[in-house]
């Protein structure tokens, strides 16, 4: 397992060049020498989730080793990541909240391409799917996917060319119009037209969304995924209510291990460890109060009526893979730039 | 070496030192921007670059740029004239605070003034317009970045124009509109146009505060950086060093008639004794 | 004798003009930091600003300015030692090159350093081969750093030396002054000003750099996130007060460094006003 060195750089041997630098460096953060790490990349709102979850993950293993573990946690998009990831970033374990991004990872040859058959439900430990925020009482009375096309209606969501949020909040509309009329393109797209139309903001990440919506008042309906609409109900009180359309979309959240990092770092056993541990009833009931939807049926039976009934498409049945779909929907040119196009 | 031109000492060392410096920090990396478009044909770069969105987002970037340029350098303008030639309480505060754009992240920025600028906010509440969320907005963010640069380009210049001078000009009977036209705005014209050509350019490629406060809309509000990180996030390396392209090509014209301007006026001003 | 521009009437409503544009423009965001900084009242402050996640970026924060600031001061005297002492081929050249960084939009910045020193980039690769990796660890994000400050200096210094012209330090060799002496007595006191205020620019931005940074640092919690990071961070997580108390920190960062030059400047002009009068005494 990879000893903590803070900066990889650390261990260069005797580069003259850097040896200031590096002194410096030595000064500023001396390194914990006997602590195991692990590095767990992440995606942007799930810093409170994973804390809560290091926490009893730590404890446990502390007790049975000789040394300290230490979880570093980083979070940004998980485009952004997945980026990160193929240019070195040497983090042990990803969980995303996009299963594109990961295979983005497995192209690059750093995670092996049946990443999604290593673990339980797809390597999809948790999910949740979209979910409408709108005013106290409805004044709108939006309640479908289809009601948010309506004239008249603002929308905020975030720009699906830089947000996993964004992506599904398109792909929900899409496949819930799509089920509506039995696959006919031509009204499908017709549809999506005037949904992208009613958007009156499109801020590049969810949490830019979420303030345009809240703190700046602008739309009437701000689309995110349920968990983080039902955390923001929570925080801002009876100002807000959350809305689930009758039929939505699955937004898996999907782990996996690295292979290039867990094989340098030596950490294998414990990122699959600390994998496999998501899917324990005590993981899973920390991440169900953080309004995830869990797979653990106990849990899930214990939490029965957190969360409505929902006809939940699944994503890879209404659109195929998600390469397929990056490249139709989202790449430039694609379906989203048509649409979008006045 | 023996050439009378090189009486000072330490030409070799500092041309040594500053190609070092230049091919580490500036070239290598520039060169790895370069080898991302040799990927790229003639045609598929021209298409890229001309897509109709990009097009778009261009003239929104050039439009409000040149807007948040011309504020600032009448705002910059009045800034250094008062600092220059009036003593009044709280002057060293009003100088101190001029930096202040340079010193705040422009994440920070473009947070605070869409706080300030949206339909609620401590601003916006006032206007009858809209401003956060429209292309004003983009206008409003990049003035602030850029507020440093006409004040602290003029300012100096301003500093060194004689007493005589205008003294001249008023003892011959101009009034101050007059003499500020035709004997002190002449003189700190190129300095102006300096400053007023950085603050463009900045603005060009300005991102951070932009992004909080734009809207982002397709057509409407999208700036040619925001274009960039979308083809990053879609990994497509190639078409986003190719719009990159097209912003640091002409940022860079931009900043080399600046150069030549200035190099030229300094010839006018001073003679030709220098470089 | 008047000066264009000395009537009361003009005087005052220029000045007034001018402070209630900046109270608009700059004082105006200020104080919204602080009131947001102060939301969740003085305890919630104290709590954010005492974590060790923000402790360790204010650490990461000050070593990034610690080792940009000296080597970029030094390079921008160099570069206009060189540009306006000298003439040679590719000297216009040269000068435009350096204000590239002020053409790059800072998101590119950070991008070509990860196509260079990243795992893919051929120098990255080279580097791998010895066990260094500079992305996604602090010395990337010095790296970027020195790139993005090392115009300041070099653009604050070029216009100052090309005034003063060389006369001087021509007529100090005759006299035989050689090249440190040279430059100590004769050229550091004519361009004290500007090498002052260039240092103070690299040094705000060094701390305050955001975008350029953020694509090289890994965002890993506690080990790579500067302060600028950490209030993008904060804010992405619900955690407004939080974020603005980083910003104030660097809002007050920015404030001391301009309070730091002030001083300065006025021991500069108090020492020069008692050269004068030690000159007019003898």
């Amino acid at each position: 397992m990879k000893k903590a060195s803070l900066f990889t750089v650390s261990r260069l041997h005797g580069l003259a060049p850097l040896a200031l630098a590096l002194a410096l460096g030595g000064a500023v953060v001396p390194a914990a020498q006997a602590d195991t790490t692990l590095t767990n990349a992440s995606f942007d709102v799930a810093r409170e989730l994973f804390a809560a979850l290091n926490k009893p993950f730590i404890a446990e293993w502390d007790k049975q080793h000789q040394d300290h573990l230490v979880i570093k946690q980083t979070h940004a998009g998980s485009s952004t990541q997945a980026r990160s990831i193929i240019q070195g970033l040497n983090a042990d374990v990803v969980t995303f909240n996009q299963t594109s991004d990961i295979d983005v990872i497995a192209h690059a040859g750093l995670i092996d391409s049946n990443w999604q058959q290593r673990l339980p439900e797809h390597s999809s430990p948790f999910y949740s799917t979209m979910a409408f925020l709108v005013r106290k009482g409805n004044p709108k009375h939006l309640t479908s996917w289809q009601d948010l096309a309506e004239q008249g209606v603002e929308l905020v969501f975030p720009n699906p060319k830089t947000s996993g949020n964004g992506r599904y909040t398109y792909l929900g509309a899409w496949a819930s119009q799509s089920a509506l009329n039995h696959n006919d393109e031509a009204n499908t797209e017709a549809f999506m037209r005037r949904f992208l139309a009613n958007a009156v903001v499109l801020d590049s990440g969810g949490r830019g969304a979420t303030t345009s919506f809240i703190e700046r008042g602008q739309g009437d309906a701000l689309i995110t995924f349920e968990s983080e609409a039902r955390s923001l109900a929570k925080q801002y009180g009876d100002k807000y209510e959350v809305v689930v359309p009758k039929v939505d979309v699955i937004a898996e959240m999907p782990v996996a291990w690295v292979d290039a990092s867990v094989r340098k770092n030596n950490s294998e056993a414990l990122a699959k460890d600390y994998l496999n541990y998501l899917y324990t009833p005590q993981a899973q009931t920390i991440i169900a109060d953080h309004f995830y939807r869990v797979r653990n049926e106990q849990v899930a039976k214990q939490i029965a009526g957190r969360f409505p009934d929902t006809h939940l498409l699944n994503i890879s049945d209404v659109f195929g893979s998600w390469d397929s779909i990056l490249s139709t929907h989202f790449a430039s040119g694609g379906k989203l730039d048509q649409l979008q196009r006045q | 070496m023996s050439k009378p031109r090189r009486i000072l000492p330490g030409f070799h060392l500092s041309l040594g030192i500053a190609l070092v410096y230049v091919s580490i920090i500036l070239l290598l990396p520039l060169g790895s921007l370069v080898g991302q478009l040799a990927d790229l044909s003639w045609a598929r770069y021209w298409s890229i670059i001309t897509d109709p969105r990009n097009l778009a987002s261009y003239r929104i970037t050039v439009l409000s740029a040149a807007l948040a340029s011309l504020f600032n350098m009448l705002f910059g303008l009045l800034c250094a004239w008062v600092l220059v030639r009036y003593t009044f309480p709280g002057k060293r505060i009003l100088d101190a605070l001029m930096d202040l754009p340079f010193a705040l992240p422009t994440a920070v920025a473009g947070i605070t003034i869409s706080t300030l600028y949206a339909s609620q906010g401590a601003i916006g509440q006032w206007l009858g317009f809209k401003v956060a969320y429209s292309w004003l907005g983009i206008v409003v963010a990049m003035a602030f970045t850029s507020v440093p640069f006409v004040v602290r380009t003029v300012q100096p210049v301003l500093e060194e124009l004689p007493a005589s001078v205008d003294e001249a000009a008023i003892t011959l009977g101009a009034s101050n509109a007059y003499a500020f036209r035709r004997v002190i705005l002449p003189f700190i014209w190129p300095a102006l146009l300096t400053g007023t050509g950085l603050a463009f350019a900045r603005s060009l490629g300005e991102y951070g505060a932009v992004i909080f406060v734009a809207g982002n809309m397709p057509y409407k509000t999208e700036v040619t950086s925001l274009m960039v990180v979308t083809r990053l996030q879609e990994f497509d390396y190639p078409a986003a060093a190719a719009i990159a392209s097209v912003v640091l090509i002409a940022s860079l014209l931009l900043l080399l008639v600046i150069n030549i301007y200035q190099a030229r006026f300094f010839r006018r001003i001073h003679g030709n004794q220098h470089v | 004798m008047q000066r264009v521009g000395d009537s009361l009437p003009v005087k005052w409503t220029l000045i007034v003009l001018a402070l209630v544009l900046t109270a608009l423009v700059l004082v105006v965001p200020l104080i919204e930091i602080v009131r947001q900084a102060l939301a969740g009242g003085v305890g919630e402050l104290l709590d954010n600003l005492t974590n060790t996640y923000t402790l360790s970026a204010i650490w990461l924060t000050l070593l990034i300015a610690v080792i940009t600031v000296p080597l970029n001061v030094l390079f921008g005297t160099v570069l206009a030692w060189l540009v306006t002492r000298f003439r040679f081929l590719g000297r216009r050249l040269l000068q435009t090159l350096i204000d590239i960084p002020f053409a790059v939009s800072p998101v590119i910045a950070g991008l070509v350093y990860l196509l260079l020193y990243g795992r893919n980039g051929w120098l990255g690769q080279w580097l791998a081969g010895y066990d260094i990796q500079l992305m996604f660890a602090w010395p990337g994000m010095v790296l970027v750093t020195l790139f993005v400050t090392s115009p300041f200096v070099a653009r604050e210094l070029i216009p100052l030396m090309q005034a003063q012209g060389r006369q001087e330090e021509e007529a100090a060799v005759s006299l035989g002054a050689r090249g440190a002496q040279l430059f100590y007595r004769i050229t550091l006191p004519n361009i004290r000003s500007g090498l002052i205020y260039g240092a103070i620019l690299t040094n705000a931005r060094a701390m305050g750099e955001f975008g350029a940074v953020s694509v090289v640092s890994g965002m890993i919690n506690g080990v790579t996130i500067s302060l600028p990071l950490q209030v993008e961070q904060l804010y992405q997580d619900y955690n407004t007060v939080g974020s603005f108390v980083s910003a104030l920190l660097l809002a007050m960062l920015a404030v001391l460094t301009l309070v730091i030059k002030g001083l300065l400047e006025w021991l500069a002009e108090r020492r020069q006003q008692r050269h004068s009068k030690v000159a007019e005494d003898v």
